[in-house]
Formats: structure tokens, C-alpha cells, sequence
């Protein structure tokens, strides 16, 4: 039984059993138990592509290589973490009242399920099945960001589903204009929507079809991603679910999103020959950043700020996959890969600090040091962290992508300092009052789970001392695939 | 009759188009499930033509799948919850009805020009249908952003989906066949949701007028 | 100019004076029957006209030679329309002046004359009723020339009766842009010819009425002019529709014979179009005035539809 089988099939059953017994105490439990074994069958995956190199399985409809497997590993992993966050946090949800049994038990199911669709979406190599588990994802996210049932939640659900949904058609459109390039040059007989088919013959199809193909695909998932200006479903999305919800949202969804689009734009550069995708990238990903960064300034709520910050961040990542080249690939795979761990741990952080103070609105969470050293640190070196400060990764990551736009692009390095900067200031005069100064909070009844906090953390830090050599082969691989 | 094939796939298209058309400015709901529920019947038609003339059995399957779903499951759906949530018309737009239809004029024009140089290269009987697909798509998405209640948008919602299916149905005589049951299982755990969803919505704002959901905004 | 296309061009003439009133009549006695009334008898509008032309005319003191005129030139137009639009046979001596757009003309030029007419004598009801004739017209006379022009995109050619030889003669073939346009003018006849949706014609209440209203002061010999230039009308553009979607069984130069044949298929062909007009008539309610420029819209965007779907999809 390949590992495979294990990584999609544990968070499946998963799904199913939690259907049944979500409300239960010992739910929590079982989740983390599921999140767990999901995680080691991605590790023994990973082993197994270190060592035998990219594979294809059952009937080529998966493919695992280097580009994806980490991407697996690391969902499994902020998966894990955010089950262990989630047992005592929602825990007090539950004692606060903003949470019901059947509500529970829809929680733990559909968490289980969006890991699923998560992994499915990474590891399948069949352009068709991505939208399918895509637009899934969406569904099991939509009914977790209305559990609350306020009136804000609601609307921040139906945003979510009508544009995402509407963005997730074009990329449908796209894929179909991708799966027609294929039928001209296979036939109708041979014709298929499998990656590795279609990038071994991606120089002959069709410039045209395949332009437009790419420019459906990328609005498609780039709304997804956050991409200004299809984004404006992601500030509510994220900031009205529960925390552990807008912790895989921000941290793992949009990895898929943007993985979905970095396969296409490798099929698209080699059918165009031009740098259609690349300028098309980067244009969406300066956009992002800067608009995101002057919204953020102007927000009140903690968490709607972190999600403009997500928005932000992805529009860096997005940019800097769009130049190309090996450098810009490898900054922007190793800044995926940071800014899941820290804004993860932010989110919990904030979650946390929300739980105490019973309120998102920034001006009344004051003190955090003083009631509870471990969140306020927690909070105070995450924040640090994404901002880009030294010896975070995130530095490494930033810096390496505005050196290489510096080199090749010099006309985008200001926007792109211009905007850092702006996120740099707003959310340091946000954050700094909230963990320092006096405190009216009264510490929580259940003791939070602050061990996901740093250890994402600490993986981040060393991610920007020192990467290990396998780690770092793995990226120049991933990034050579990508083009570089 | 196979002669006539392309001719009649080309008239059912032109009829999914005029049913999109009526469709943005229909006003009574049961009408415009009516609509929806004849523009799947357009798009079975179209597929099993389709199936015949390339004699290729998937479409037939792909044919299937919309009729149970899209003719029979869901309108049905549809009429139960409007009866249970008691809505029966849709007064106010984002802009009237003429306005509507010049901007759905324009969307028509836009997608038939972008989807000319493509379809020129198609090799599928029905290959010119490529821009009525790409506009039946844009005219649902304005139904779905000018309305203001929660029913409209669902439908438009899910007569995009008609008309994709219809774009891959026409270009390139449909999808593998596992994608076709991916994307029938999305859309119908999306309508069972968005059935869930209404009833909360209702619950909570005692009313489906989408314009109670505007309160989150930048301040 | 051949004999013969004299002839069957003054066949047409007679053939339109003498049917259009029998057309009225036939979709006056459907409507009843559909809406389980007795009817008035299907010769009941030429026992109308008989007894209107035997009466003695009665004039505003004010009236001038324009109310006076109006009845005859507008009666002369739809005769002229008559005439030209291909019925009976294309081999019309009229037909180098048989163009689309000059129809379209015409219906315009009377449409001008009714409702100078109906304000000249300076009644509330006359200028409402101008107003609201103003309002369809100003809007369907657009849907009719794009009705008219998708027909043109597939013949090639705006002169009518190229139009109608070039359709028959094809082989059976569907064009989808055929099938917007028609229903783009089903309801653009629906409105030019005051019918329900749009226009109540035995509605009693001045205040929904448009083209009653416009009629409203005339009496004896101009208003049986008036009723019969409306009765030709309704005949033109039925036998318009028929010529652009029904082309079959119209005599051409080539084939004589055929006319004999023609007013048989002619008579057939209307009385079904009357049928399904007294249905269209029956099932719907009229709509309020502010409704009808909507209606008209879109009446015009399915039209400009149909040309862009004739462009798209190449030859259909």
C-alpha cells in the first residue's frame, strides 16, 4: 500500500467517523489522533519521493514530486498543529456559549474533509480533479466560516461562496480551453487532462487557446488566492470563522491555489514562448501587495488586519513566481512555506488573545504580556516574524525576492519597499499596544495550547539560519520544475 | 439527420442563449426556476445530439447526469424551498431591466469576440458554440451580481455551471468522465448548502434580501 | 414589366383590401371562442365599414386639412406596404422599391401623419394617445429594422423580395439567428399593431388606450378608412413575418403557375397565424405603459442576438 493511500485516505475516514461522534468530548481527540497519523503518512511519503524520486500512481492520476510533496508534508503538519491548537480553544468556545454540539461535530467532520480536499488537490495530476477538489475545498470551508451563525458570519459565508464560486467557474472555463488545446494536438481518442501528458507536449499546443486558457485560470484561482481585485471575500472570510478555521485558510488554502497555478503557468510557458504569465503574475501580485498594504492600515479589527496581511503576503509570493528564474522560484517557494508557518501561529496567537478579551476590535485587547506572558511573546515574536524581520525566514525569503526585483524587474522594487513598509508600520502600531500596556483581561479558564505557537516559530527561525541540505535540494529541484 | 446535426446543436445553443437572456429579466422566481429547468432540457438535447453525431456514448452519460440533476433534482429542490421559505417575487434590481439587458448586450458582444479566434480552431461539430457558452457564463454572473435577493443568485449560480457544461459539452464533446462526476458532485453539495444556508439567512435577517448582508465593510 | 407581374401585383392589391378585414374578423371570432364568448360573426368588420362609409362625417370646427388628409394618406401607405411586401408572388413590377428599410419607412410615415392627426383637434386623450404611439414607435421601429436585417445578413440583400426568393429556394436548413428574430418580431408586431401585451383593442377605457386613443375623434369615412388601414396593417406584417419565416408557396417570375396555388397557401397561412395570435392574446395580460419600452428593449436585443449569433456562427 503506498503511502499515498494513507496521506488521502486517513483525513477521508476521518471525515466520516466525525460525522458520527463530533460531539463528543473525546472528539477533539480523535481529530488530533487523524491530523497525526495523516501527518506521518506524509512523512514516509516524502521519504519515499527523497528516495526514489517523483512518482506516478494508480493509473497515472496521481503525481507526487518535488514541488508538491513538500507542499503535502507541510499541510499535514500545520494540520496537526492546528488540531492540537483547536482542543483547548474551542473547548472554550464551547463554555462560552458560541458553540453547540451538532455545531461541533459539523466543525470536526468538515475539518477532517478540507484536509482531504487540501491533499487531494496537491496530489493529483489530473487538471480537472484540482478544480474538483478546489471547489470542494471551498464547500467544506463555507458551512466552518457561518458555525457561529451571527449575522456577520453568514454574510461573510455567502460572500465567500458567490465569489468564490464565480471565480472558481472561470478557472472551469479555463480548464476546459486547456483540455480542447489537448484534443488538437492528441486527438479526441487520447485527449486528457493529466499534467505530466500535457507537459510533455506542451510545446505543441496551441499558442491561442492555450493564452486564453491561462488568463481563465489565473482570475479563476487567483480570486482564490486573494488576488486584488478579487479578493474581497477573503478579509470576511478569514476574520469570522472560528481561528483555527482562519489558520488553514490563510496558512494552507491559498498554498493550493497557487500551487494550481504555478502547474498551469509551467504548461503556459512552454506552449507561448512569451512571458505572458509571467508579466500577467506579476502585475496581479504588485497590485496585491500594494492595495493590500494601504487596506491594512485602515483596519480596526485583528483579525481582518492579518487576513489584508495574508493578502499581502501572496501577492509577494505571487510576484516573485512571476519573474522566474531560479532565485525568485526558490524565494518564493521557501516564503510559502514560512508564511503558512507564521501566520499560522499568529492566528492562534490572536485567537487566543481575542478569547480573553471577548472582542476582534484591536483598541480593547491591551496588555497581553502581563496576563499571559506566553501569548503576549507568542504574539510579539510572531508578528516580528512576518513583518520580516531578521533571522526569521521570512527575512531570508523578502530579501531574496526584492534583491532579484531589484536586478531584473527595478521598476517594481519601489512599489514593493513602499508597501512592505506601510504593512511594516500599521501593523507594529497596532500590535505593540496590544501586548504591552496595562491590562483589563482576565486570564482563560482552560490553559491555551501554546506548543503549536512555537514550535511554528522556531521552525520559521531556523528556516532563516539554516536550511538543510535536503530541504534546500528539494527547493532548487522544485524550482528548476518551475522553470528557473 | 446527421446533415443537420450542427444546424440543430447550433439552434439549441441559440435557444440557451435566449433562455439566459429571458432569465435576466424574468421577475416572478417560479418563472425563472422554470427557465432553469428548460435550459437543462436544451442542454440534454444538445448532448445527446452531439453523442449521436460523433457517436461517442460518454455524452450520452454526461447527458444523463444533467437530466437527473440539473431537469429533475434540483428545480425540485428549488420550488421546495421557495414554498417553505415563502418567496415569490424579486421587486428590486441593481439596475432596471433595460439597463440590464444593454450591459448583458455588451457582455454578449465582449465574449462572442474573445471567444472567435478560438473557436475558428476547434475540431468539434459544434465548435462555434464556444462564444454562446462563454456568454451564457457572463449573463449568469450579471443575474448573479444585479439581483438582490438569495433564490436569483443561486440560480444564476447554477446556470454558470449549465452553461460550462455546455462549453466543454460543445468544444470538446465533453470532459473525461471522472471530472464530469466531480464537477455534478460539487454543484450538488453546493445547492444542498446553499439550501442550508438560505434557511439560516432567513432565520436570522427574517428576510432573503441580500442587501441586510452589506454590513461588512472597510471602515 | 411582364404582364404577368402586373397582374399579380394588382392581385395582391385585391387580395390585401378584401382579406385584411377577414383577418381581423377571423382573430376577433378565435379570441372569443378561446375565451368562451359568442362571437361577432366573421364578417362582422366589412358590415362595420359598410355602415361607417354610409354615414355622415362629423368635424371639430377647428379641424384643418391635415385632419382632414390624414385618413387617406395613411390608408394609401399601408396599401403601398401591401403592395410591396411579397404575399401572392415576387415578381412585383413595384419590387425594385420593395427595400426593407423603405417599409419600415412607410409605418414610420403614417405612424407620423396618425399622430399629428390626433393632436391637431387639441383633446387630452388625442395628445396621449400621440405620445404613447411616439413611445412604441420610437422603440420598435429599431426591432423591426434589425428583425429585418438579420433576414438580410443571411440573403444578402435588403430588397424584400430577394429576401423571400433567396429563402424559399435555399434547402431546409435552420437558422438559429432566424429563430431570435422571429421572436423579436412576434413581439414587436405584438406592439405596432396594439395588441395585448401591449395595447388592449376592445379596451373602453380612454386611459390604457393607445392607438383608440388616436382614432378617438373621427367618424364616417375617415374613421372605415382608419379601421381598415389598421386591418392592413396587422395583413402586412403577417405577410412580412410569412415572407421572412415561412417563404414557402410564393410564385416568382420563373414559375407562374404557382400563383395559382399561392392564395390558397396564403389564406391557410394567415388563418393559422390568426390562431396563434388570438392564443398569444388570450394567455397574456396587458402591461402597464412604463412596462412596454422594456418589453420593447427586449424586443430589440434578442433581435441584435440574432445578428450576432448570425456572425458567430458563421453561415446560421
Amino acid at each position: 500500500m503506498t503511502p499515498l493511500f494513507f496521506v488521502l485516505g486517513v483525513p477521508l475516514l476521518g471525515g466520516l467517523v466525525l460525522a458520527l461522534t463530533g460531539h463528543r468530548t473525546y472528539a477533539r481527540d480523535i481529530n488530533v489522533t487523524f491530523s497525526l497519523l495523516t501527518f506521518l503518512s506524509a512523512c514516509v511519503l516524502t521519504v519515499q519521493v527523497m528516495d526514489h524520486g517523483p512518482q506516478l500512481v494508480w493509473h497515472q492520476q496521481f503525481y507526487i514530486d518535488p514541488l508538491n510533496v513538500f507542499l503535502v508534508t507541510l499541510t499535514a503538519f500545520v494540520g496537526l498543529t492546528t488540531a492540537i491548537f483547536s482542543r483547548p480553544y474551542m473547548r472554550i468556545e464551547q463554555d462560552h456559549g458560541k458553540m453547540t454540539p451538532p455545531r461541533m461535530r459539523l466543525y470536526h467532520s468538515m475539518y477532517q474533509l478540507f484536509s482531504f480536499t487540501m491533499l487531494l488537490g496537491f496530489t493529483t495530476n489530473n487538471l480537472g480533479i484540482i478544480w474538483v477538489a478546489m471547489e470542494a475545498a471551498t464547500l467544506t470551508t463555507v458551512l466552518l466560516v457561518s458555525v457561529y451563525r451571527t449575522t456577520a458570519s453568514l454574510e461573510a459565508a455567502w460572500k465567500y461562496f458567490i465569489l468564490c464560486g464565480v471565480g472558481i467557474a472561470q478557472a472551469l472555463f479555463g480548464t476546459i480551453l486547456m483540455y480542447m488545446a489537448a484534443e488538437k494536438v492528441l486527438g479526441p481518442e487520447h485527449a486528457t487532462l493529466l499534467w505530466t501528458s500535457l507537459n510533455d507536449i506542451k510545446g505543441q499546443l496551441d499558442p491561442t487557446i492555450i493564452s486564453l486558457a491561462f488568463v481563465f485560470l489565473l482570475i479563476g484561482y487567483g480570486t482564490k488566492i486573494g488576488l486584488v481585485p478579487l479578493h474581497s471575500w477573503l478579509p470576511d472570510a478569514h476574520a469570522e470563522g472560528p481561528t483555527p478555521v482562519s489558520a488553514v485558510l490563510s496558512g494552507l488554502l491559498l498554498n493550493v491555489a497557487m500551487y494550481a497555478v504555478l502547474r498551469t503557468k509551467v504548461l503556459t510557458d512552454g506552449a507561448l514562448g512569451t512571458a505572458m504569465a509571467g508579466q500577467l503574475m506579476m502585475g496581479f501580485g504588485l497590485l496585491s501587495v500594494t492595495v493590500a498594504a494601504f487596506f491594512l492600515s485602515r483596519q480596526k479589527d485583528v483579525k481582518r488586519m492579518f487576513s489584508y496581511s495574508s493578502i499581502e503576503h501572496m501577492g509577494l509570493i505571487t510576484f516573485a513566481f512571476g519573474m522566474g528564474g531560479s532565485l525568485a522560484n526558490f524565494a518564493g517557494l521557501l516564503h510559502m512555506t514560512v508564511h503558512s508557518l507564521v501566520k499560522s501561529a499568529i492566528f492562534f496567537t490572536v485567537g487566543h488573545a481575542t478569547q480573553k478579551a471577548g472582542t476582534q476590535v484591536m483598541s480593547e485587547i491591551r496588555g497581553l504580556i502581563k496576563v499571559n506572558p506566553t501569548v503576549g511573546w507568542g504574539l510579539m515574536l510572531g508578528v516580528m516574524a512576518i513583518l520580516g524581520m531578521p533571522p526569521f525566514g521570512v527575512f531570508a525569503s523578502e530579501f531574496l525576492i526584492l534583491t532579484t526585483a531589484m536586478r531584473e524587474q527595478p521598476w517594481a522594487a519601489p512599489f514593493l519597499f513602499l508597501a512592505l513598509g506601510v504593512a511594516f508600520a500599521s501593523i507594529l502600531i497596532r500590535v505593540l499596544p496590544m501586548v504591552f500596556g496595562d491590562s483589563t483581561l482576565k486570564p482563560l479558564a482552560h490553559p491555551p495550547a501554546l506548543i503549536p505557537v512555537f514550535l511554528h516559530l522556531a521552525l520559521a527561525l531556523v528556516l532563516g539560519l539554516y536550511i538543510p541540505s535536503y530541504l534546500n535540494g528539494w527547493y532548487v529541484q522544485a524550482a528548476s520544475m518551475l522553470g528557473g | 439527420m446527421i446533415k443537420f446535426a450542427p444546424q440543430l446543436i447550433n439552434l439549441f445553443a441559440t435557444l440557451i442563449l435566449l433562455l439566459s437572456f429571458a432569465m435576466i429579466s424574468q421577475r416572478r422566481i417560479v418563472s425563472l426556476i422554470n427557465l432553469f429547468m428548460m435550459q437543462g432540457v436544451a442542454l440534454v438535447i444538445t448532448s445527446f445530439l452531439l453523442g449521436y453525431a460523433t457517436h461517442q456514448p460518454d455524452l450520452y452519460v454526461s447527458g444523463g447526469l444533467t437530466l437527473v440533476l440539473k431537469v429533475i433534482f434540483i428545480p425540485w429542490m428549488l420550488h421546495r424551498m421557495i414554498r417553505k421559505l415563502n418567496v415569490r417575487w424579486d421587486i428590486e434590481t441593481l439596475f432596471n431591466v433595460p439597463t440590464t439587458m444593454l450591459v448583458g448586450i455588451a457582455l454578449v458582444i465582449f465574449s462572442f469576440s474573445l471567444a472567435l479566434p478560438v473557436s475558428r480552431l476547434s475540431s468539434s461539430l459544434a465548435g462555434g458554440s464556444l462564444g454562446i457558452a462563454l456568454s451564457c457564463v457572463m449573463l449568469s454572473f450579471l443575474m448573479l451580481i444585479t439581483r438582490s435577493k438569495a433564490v436569483p443568485q443561486v440560480i444564476g449560480f447554477l446556470s454558470m455551471e449549465n452553461g460550462l457544461i455546455f462549453a466543454a459539452t460543445a468544444v470538446t464533446n465533453g470532459m473525461p468522465m471522472i471530472v464530469e462526476f466531480g464537477i455534478a458532485l460539487d454543484v450538488l453539495v453546493g445547492v444542498l448548502i446553499l439550501g442550508v444556508f438560505m434557511f439560516q439567512i432567513r432565520e436570522k435577517f427574517d428576510t432573503l434580501d441580500i442587501h441586510h448582508l452589506e454590513t461588512l465593510k472597510e471602515d | 414589366m411582364s404582364w404577368l407581374g402586373v397582374f399579380s401585383q394588382l392581385l395582391a392589391l385585391v387580395t390585401a383590401l378584401l382579406l385584411a378585414p377577414l383577418l381581423t374578423g377571423w382573430i376577433n371570432q378565435c379570441r372569443a371562442l378561446l375565451q368562451n364568448k359568442s362571437a361577432p360573426g366573421l364578417l362582422q368588420p366589412y358590415r362595420m365599414l359598410h355602415k361607417l362609409f354610409n354615414k355622415e362625417s362629423v368635424m371639430a370646427e377647428h379641424a384643418s386639412p391635415l385632419y382632414r388628409t390624414a385618413p387617406y394618406l395613411i390608408f394609401s401607405c399601408m396599401l403601398l406596404a401591401c403592395a410591396i411586401v411579397p404575399t401572392l408572388s415576387t415578381d412585383l413590377p413595384l419590387s425594385p422599391a420593395a427595400d426593407a428599410i423603405a417599409l419600415v419607412g412607410l409605418f414610420a410615415l403614417a405612424r407620423v401623419f396618425l399622430s399629428l392627426a390626433a393632436m391637431d383637434v387639441g383633446t387630452a386623450f388625442g395628445s396621449l394617445g400621440a405620445r404613447r404611439e411616439m413611445l412604441v414607435g420610437f422603440l420598435a421601429e429599431p426591432a423591426l429594422l434589425m428583425v429585418l436585417f438579420c433576414a438580410s445578413m443571411i440573403t444578402r440583400s435588403t430588397s424584400l423580395t430577394t429576401m423571400v426568393e433567396t429563402l424559399a429556394h435555399r434547402e431546409l436548413a435552420i437558422y438559429p439567428s432566424l429563430l431570435l428574430a422571429g421572436v423579436a418580431f412576434v413581439m414587436v408586431s405584438l406592439a405596432e399593431n396594439a395588441r395585448v401585451p401591449v395595447d388592449n383593442p376592445d379596451t373602453h377605457l380612454e386611459l390604457t388606450m393607445i392607438h383608440e386613443a388616436l382614432i378617438l375623434e373621427y367618424s364616417a369615412r375617415h374613421l372605415a378608412l382608419l379601421e381598415w388601414a389598421a386591418s392592413l396593417k396587422l395583413f402586412a406584417y403577417s405577410c412580412i413575418g410569412l415572407a421572412l419565416f415561412f417563404p414557402w408557396g410564393v410564385a416568382d417570375a420563373n414559375a407562374p403557375l404557382v400563383l395559382l396555388l399561392a392564395l390558397p397557401v396564403l389564406v391557410i397561412k394567415l388563418a393559422i397565424g390568426g390562431v396563434v395570435l388570438a392564443l398569444i392574446e388570450t394567455l397574456s395580460a396587458k402591461m402597464r405603459i412604463f412596462r412596454v419600452p422594456e418589453f420593447l428593449g427586449t424586443a430589440f436585443l434578442v433581435a441584435v442576438i440574432g445578428l450576432l449569433v448570425n456572425v458567430l456562427l458563421g453561415a446560421g
